[in-house]
């Protein structure tokens, strides 16, 4: 952290805290995503009248499930003034790893559902476990996250290439039928994913807004020093919120197993940055300090809205696909600007 | 079950490697008919590389067997710069007279190989062309253009010249260029024929199940898909199978992979009735042709294409390899 660690700093931070929560209620910028999202359902719409069934947007939102719950815990990595860049590879790495055990299970259990639950635990467990190394090696080993998720990006990968063989690791068929509906069934015309990441949200605001760890979090991420002084025990709470954004990936991905029901080196491809982009899009901070839960599941759903009408229509060049992606997402960037 | 399988055969080729390593060394001074042939290929990280890979080790174990004066040296690299070093090495450390590479880059690997093959080294170029021919002595791919051809022609005789089709694209490269050219080179000769729209899904089963949900949105009546590769079909049908659609009557791959090539052999899924080879094998039949033809002191002809063939019931069995990894 630059600034010293000086009473005038704590003075300053308070005081350029409690007008901008004053003011937020009125700020126009803080809309920012939500009318990008409006205008490209409009737009969606216009160029396709199909684009606004129900099937389709349940489509839309059940595949934006994965990144928005990994995006939830991103939330709070980024708000803390932390990085995942490892949460792609540690899906991929968790999925394989996960099919692997409900596979050599199949045989010693007879209930193919016992076999599922018990995938689902090891899924999160693992995830969190992976999560709270990431915060021990920052925290107690001080090393900056960027680097630690940069190698881990890579290590998780790699173990899972090789444990696929290069290939791709599949589900036992029975098994494959029992977790199916984790994905694929409906709860009064509501997919399972979309269930579980309106859960995750709502968990996710109410701990970030409601909680002392949320406030520790925000107090982390705009001055660390700061925070330190004022009795945080900030390597506690920096290791939860890695372990906490594992989790979400290990919750992320055994919604995401049952759909294909496999894994392969190209599962979890680039997620990272969608991730991460879903966080920034709907108005976080990357330096820290201050995010909302509301702006990253408006980011997250608006980055798959894009890619949505884009398949729906075919009016400029595939070629060009990810350039539209790439203004959309500064134009809304620029719509929810923070003024200097 | 692969498990314990697989760690075996890592330890038994690891060590394989070590030995044919020493051995390269040891046997420096041995008669001249003795060949050392270095092969370059990228790494496992998908599934047809894995194939590769698993091939290429196939290739040496046979070989090596048979021809006591052959060392075959493996080398797997997952980017260009990599793949240039190893290729160093093995013409300075390994010594190498024969070399067999999958260029990862065409242009970036050219000037390494010209430099290998100005030391002495007979080149053979696999899957990818250089971008100056005259730095290799034998090149060996499988053939792009029948893999666009075939599907479309048998998807014109079948439906007989009408039918609604959606084409998933891979990754924009040249080769995916020559498979969608040579599709639509024979779909525009039936006018009945109506391709609904082409997206890219990167060779890749996430995507294949994205874009295919969007189709199935798009489109109310399709006849075939092509998935263009055995990886995004598996997408494209767990698609079609959450939608609910029947108006589907084919899904058709591309590569022939184990999987696919079992479904067609086991008459499971009726959306899958054929597919298109396209197999990793052409790395074992390159390293198995140059290894033998230097051997006899002999060169191989300038240009090998391997030909790509249609896959049906009848003949599926030919492309079935169950110990593969693809």
């Amino acid at each position: 952290m630059p600034s010293a660690p000086t009473p005038a700093t704590e003075v300053r931070t308070d005081a350029a805290a409690a007008p901008r929560k004053a003011s937020r209620r009125f700020d126009p910028h803080r809309f920012g995503p939500l009318l990008g999202l409006a205008l490209l359902l409009v737009v969606g719409t216009a160029l396709n009248p199909d684009f606004a069934t129900w099937d389709n947007l349940m489509n839309v939102l059940t595949r934006t499930a994965f990144i928005g719950i990994i995006s939830i815990g991103m939330c709070f990595v980024i708000i803390s003034g932390g990085i995942d860049l490892s949460v792609g590879s540690m899906a991929a790495l968790i999925a394989g790893g996960m099919i692997l055990v409900m596979n050599a299970l199949a045989g010693s259990i007879a209930s193919p559902v016992a076999v599922v639950a018990i995938g689902m635990v090891f899924a999160v467990t693992l995830g969190g476990g992976f999560g709270l190394m990431h915060g021990y090696l920052i925290t107690r080993g001080r090393i900056e996250p960027f680097i630690v998720t940069l190698g881990t990006l890579g290590i998780f990968r790699a173990v899972l290439t090789w444990l696929a063989d290069g290939g791709a690791i599949t589900l036992d068929n029975s098994l494959s039928d029992a977790y199916g509906p984790v994905y694929y069934a409906s709860l009064l015309g509501i997919p399972i994913p979309v269930w579980v990441f309106i859960l995750a949200a709502v968990a996710g605001a109410v701990l970030l807004n409601r909680t002392p760890f949320g406030r520790y979090v925000q107090a982390i991420g705009s001055n660390e020093q700061v925070a330190r002084f004022a009795a945080v025990d900030v390597d506690g709470v920096k290791l939860l919120t890695y372990g906490l954004l594992g989790v979400c990936v290990g919750i992320a991905t055994l919604l995401y197993v049952p759909r294909l029901g496999s894994a392969s080196p190209t599962t979890g491809l680039l997620w990272e940055l969608e991730a991460i982009a879903a966080v920034i899009v709907g108005g976080t901070s990357f330096k820290g300090g201050e995010g909302r839960i509301a702006g990253t599941i408006i980011g997250a759903v608006l980055l798959s809205v894009i890619s949505n009408i884009l398949n729906l229509t075919s009016i400029i060049s595939v070629y060009l696909n990810a350039a539209v992606q790439g203004c959309v997402i500064i134009a809304v960037a620029f719509l929810q600007r923070r003024r200097p | 079950m692969t498990d314990t399988a697989n760690i075996t055969r890592r330890v038994v080729l690891g060590a394989g490697l070590a030995v044919a390593a020493t051995a390269g060394f040891g046997g420096f001074a041995r008669a001249a008919d003795s060949v050392k042939l270095g092969v370059c290929i990228p790494a496992a990280t998908h599934g047809f590389t894995g194939g590769i890979v698993w091939w290429a080790n196939e290739a040496k174990k046979e070989l090596e067997k048979a021809h006591p004066n052959l060392k075959i040296t493996i080398k797997t690299a997952s980017g260009a710069p990599e793949q240039a070093n190893q290729l160093q090495d093995l013409v300075t450390v390994t010594k190498i007279d024969s070399l067999v590479i999958f260029p990862f880059e065409s242009a970036a690997l050219t000037q390494p190989v010209a430099q290998a093959k100005k030391k002495g080294v007979y080149v053979t170029v696999v899957d990818r062309g250089l971008t100056d021919t005259s730095a290799q002595d034998a090149y060996i791919a499988g053939d792009n253009t029948a893999f666009g051809r075939i599907p479309a022609e048998y998807i014109a005789k079948k439906y007989n010249g009408k039918a609604n089709i959606v084409a998933l694209r891979g990754i924009p490269t040249t080769i995916d260029n020559e498979r969608w050219d040579a599709f639509t080179a024979v779909t525009k000769q039936h006018p009945g024929i109506k391709i609904l729209d082409a997206k890219y899904a990167n060779w890749n089963r996430d995507d294949a199940f994205k874009v295919t949900q969007d189709y199935l949105t798009r489109f109310k009546d399709i006849d075939v898909i092509w998935a263009a590769d055995d990886d995004m079909a598996f997408g494209v049908l767990k698609a079609i199978e959450q939608a609910k659609r029947t108006d589907i009557k084919e899904v058709f791959g591309g590569a022939g992979s184990k999987s696919m090539v079992k479904t067609i052999l086991d008459n499971s899924n009726p959306l899958i009735q054929a597919d298109v080879s396209y197999s990793p094998k052409f790395i074992y039949d390159a390293i198995k042709m140059t290894a033998e033809a230097r051997l006899k002191g002999g060169t191989l002809p300038a240009t090998h294409i391997l030909p790509s063939a249609l896959i049906t019931r009848d003949n599926a069995k030919e492309y079935y390899f169950p110990d593969s990894p693809y």
